[in-house]
């Protein structure tokens, strides 16, 4: 928008959106996101007149265009700033400093947090993770990601002089990361000079649908977005059935307070991501996927829409692929600010253009997903070993790791650690080396304890430290992979205070379907906030314990069922973290 | 398409029901009381209120009864610690959330399940001021549950009308219209389907919340019949937004 406009606007030119909401319109109504987004880029945000043409020309009810505006957290009906500056208060951030940036900015902009200047310049918002937990404390102002904000130092911050913050790799291994850390993305030549889209290659020229998942299979690969349900079976399951159509959907909606493992893979090397996605769409017969990527990933989002252009150019995607008459097409869908979308049939409806509630499964998506077809979705660092597993073979991926769980596996450090970053090893290390040896060990004063898994994993003390991470091992320690989250806290660290900012994560985030997660991570946060102020009610640990448990065993869906987690094992460590003694 | 009847044990006994029976159906045909909140027998079940979750042997997490299909040889708990345990959780949280005073089924199943009044109190409320925007109905959103039925029967599962939605999110969830605006102002044909689903008194006819008020049948004529008036003459005025009480 210009800046010679009044502000706010108070009228709209409808001429461009009008022209651009007749192709959104042929495509239905799982056009409405991307027409919400393409309105709000254009008007800075989505007033009463323009969501009626919208909903108008795209034959959605009104009532149901505006609550899906409501659902999504980074779409505004409301005007909001030129320019948005999003400071991530959730842990890590938050115990790096994030509350001080959001405090000190919006002392210096003289607004509340969610509030926006009077002039119209800016808005500063108090948001969830951000992905950029190796940078925090974590500022995004517009599109660009701002590494370790100075709390002190808040007009470098607006001056717009910022320097995008870009990804911090190591490890023992580098298969997954080969081409990570470079700080720019990977072009495609570079991918092919390194033996890129040789997999699809051979693939496309010389396997059957079924030699493909035969191999995926046989390389032990399972899901790394935290479910670790088998990829190979999962391919199957979905090849099997009989359907009109099917799909591919791309999960790169990670927003786990703890994770950016996906983020890195896709801003650094895109097109692994592709070739993945695209013999999982050859592997089940689909010839449409989609890459469906959190809102607050504008970076990744860029540089996947070159890298698709790039790989169509080279007859890797689109009609013909290589000349063997398949077609396949892949389409970027861009999220609205709603971890509930990662998960998957709240993904689905999200892409149908429906607010993200969770589905009831079964059904599950294999049979019935994106549009009620069959559908295999999978996350991105999952589907970014499947060209190393066909071009080397699934015996080479098993020379990493542990018979079990074999393979590389991409761990997310941050918090107290000398060097926050993504690490890729094999599976079978320990936390000791991770920490340690790879991220410079604790800092800030001893460890006291690492919570793996992410927001909804679980706190692991100095005696796990030694555990081998593998899925078996993990398994009789109690304790969760998840999608590989370690977050690191030394012994200055208040775990009531980590504790009810993961609580307000999850009672911002809970999509309020089912009773038990909307009004349990609602109670949880309440009962957190008093311990953490140090004034707890009688009765709060029991209560805590119902809550948790309820939430966990008769929640619809995964966010619910894993919201009590971390809670619920600090509870066990610590029995009298609340500091409550009951009768 | 016939398929033979379903066995299975429920509370240690056999029964047999019918193939394509849900989990609450057949606890229902074995005379076993399943609480529910959200079903309603003409409406999609969505496995809202969770508080119908039976427990199903084998199975990791507890069950949604009025979704589950029964399947052979299935052992069902219908009402053992670990399901009570969920059940009163859920109802002394949406006790403390929401003015159940006017849902004479939620209370019994607070005493039912000896639910604690007290342990979720002070904290967040649905609180929201009564919305008096028409002749035919109000809305008393702090008497909500959200159990979807208004939404729905204003949808696909009857009225196909569109008028009501969701604002919001997590416990902040509201049924919404357009913008928040009036219901006049809205596509409602007040058909009324959403007041005769509404479990609790967040939906009730005009004159039912008038006579509550204390007024008289002749002040309720007068009332609605200005309130007719007015809706006539907003139609030749530009938008004007529901009143609010």
């Amino acid at each position: 928008m210009s800046q010679h406009n009044p502000y706010p606007p108070t009228t709209f030119d409808l001429e461009h959106l009008t022209r651009d909401l007749d192709s959104f319109a042929l495509q239905g109504r799982t056009a409405l996101l991307p027409a919400l987004h393409h309105a709000q880029d254009l008007y800075g945000y989505l007033p009463e007149e323009i969501v009626t043409e919208i909903g108008t020309r795209m034959n959605v009810p009104l009532a149901d265009v505006y609550g899906v505006i409501e659902f999504y957290s980074m779409l505004y009906h409301e005007p909001v700033g030129r320019k948005i500056i999003r400071v991530c208060t959730n842990p890590p951030c938050s115990t790096s400093g994030g509350e001080e940036v959001l405090k000190l900015l919006c002392k210096h902009l003289e607004i509340e947090p969610n509030q926006t200047t009077s002039d119209g310049e800016w808005t500063v918002e108090s948001v969830p993770c951000l992905g950029l937990c190796e940078h925090a404390p974590a500022v995004m102002m517009g599109d660009l990601a701002l590494s370790r904000a100075d709390p002190y130092d808040p007009s470098s911050i607006l001056s717009g002089k910022i320097t995008q913050a870009t990804s911090i790799v190591g490890g023992d291994i580098r298969v997954l990361t080969r081409h990570c850390g470079k700080g720019e993305p990977t072009h495609i030549k570079q991918y092919e000079d390194s033996g890129g889209y040789q997999a699809l290659r051979r693939v496309f020229e010389n396997m059957s649908p079924s030699d493909v998942i035969n191999d995926i299979k046989a390389s032990g690969l399972v899901g790394r977005g935290g479910a670790a349900f088998p990829t190979g079976l999962k391919w199957e399951g979905a090849a099997s059935v009989d359907a009109v159509s099917k799909y591919v959907v791309c999960n790169a909606d990670e927003s786990e307070p703890g994770t950016f493992k996906d983020r890195v893979l896709m801003e650094d090397d895109p097109h692994s991501v592709l070739e993945g996605l695209i013999i999982a769409a050859y592997a089940i017969g689909a010839h449409h996927g989609y890459l469906y990527i959190r809102g607050e990933y504008p970076r990744a989002t860029t540089i996947l829409e070159h890298a698709i252009a790039e790989a169509e150019q080279k007859q890797y995607l689109g009609r013909n692929i290589l000349g063997t008459g398949l077609d396949i097409s892949i389409e970027i869908r861009r999220g609205a600010g709603a971890y509930i979308c990662g998960e998957e049939t709240a993904l689905f409806e999200s892409i149908e253009g429906k607010r993200g509630f969770p589905r009831i499964k079964p059904p599950y998506p294999t049979t019935h997903g994106l549009f009620g077809l069959p559908t295999v979705i999978n996350n991105v660092e999952t589907l970014c070993n499947v060209p190393h597993i066909i071009r080397d073979g699934p015996e080479a991926f098993r020379n990493y790791g542990t018979s079990e769980s074999p393979g590389p596996k991409l761990f997310c450090l941050s918090g107290d650690v000398a060097r926050p970053g993504l690490y890729e090893v094999p599976f079978g290390v320990t936390l000791r080396h991770l920490i340690d040896n790879l991220a410079g060990g604790i800092v800030g004063g001893s460890p006291q304890a690492v919570l793996l898994g992410g927001a909804a994993g679980a706190f692991a003390t100095q005696a796990d430290f030694d555990v081998p991470l593998t899925f078996e091992d993990l398994r009789n320690t109690g304790l969760p992979l998840g999608s590989g989250v370690l977050m690191a806290f030394n012994d200055t660290r208040d775990i009531r205070q980590v504790l009810k900012g993961l609580a307000h994560f999850f009672a911002d985030e809970s999509c309020g379907k089912c009773y038990p997660c909307q009004l349990g991570t609602q109670r949880q946060y309440e009962i957190l906030s008093r311990a953490a102020a140090g004034s707890p009610r009688l009765g709060d640990r029991d209560s805590l314990d119902d809550v948790g448990w309820t939430m966990t065993d008769a929640s619809l869906c995964g966010l619910g069922q894993t919201a009590a987690s971390a809670v619920l094992s600090a509870l066990d460590l610590w029995p009298d973290l609340l500091g409550v003694t009951e009768e | 398409m016939t398929s033979d009847p379903i066995k299975l044990t429920i509370d240690g006994q056999e029964f047999t029901v019918p193939a394509g029976s849900t989990l609450l159906d057949a606890a229902k045909e074995a005379g076993k009381d399943v609480p529910t909140i959200c079903y309603h027998e003409h409406c999609t079940s969505y496995g809202l209120c969770r508080v119908c979750v039976v427990e199903v042997e084998g199975q990791r997490l507890l069950t949604p009864a009025c979704v589950a299909e029964a399947e052979d040889g299935m052992i069902v708990h219908t009402r053992n610690k670990r399901v009570e345990r969920s059940r009163r959780t859920i109802l002394e949280m949406l006790n403390a959330s929401v003015d159940l005073t006017e849902a004479p089924e939620i209370v019994e199943q607070l005493h039912d399940y000896q639910a604690d009044s007290d342990r979720f109190s002070g904290g967040w409320q649905r609180e929201q001021p009564v919305i008096d925007d028409n002749p035919m109905f109000i809305r008393d959103y702090s008497q909500c549950v959200l159990c979807w039925r208004c939404v729905q029967v204003c949808a696909e599962d009857a009225q196909y009308t569109f008028a009501i939605n969701f604002s919001g999110r997590g416990c902040e969830t509201n049924i919404s219209t357009f913008f928040d605006k009036g219901l006049t102002d809205s596509t409602c044909v007040f058909c009324g389907q959403c007041v005769g689903v509404c479990p609790t008194g967040a939906l009730k006819p005009k004159r039912e919340w008038l006579l509550e008020r204390g007024h008289s049948q002749d002040e309720i004529l007068q009332m609605t019949h200005t309130d007719r008036r007015k809706k006539k003459r907003r139609q030749e005025r530009p938008y004007q937004t529901g009143q609010m009480k």
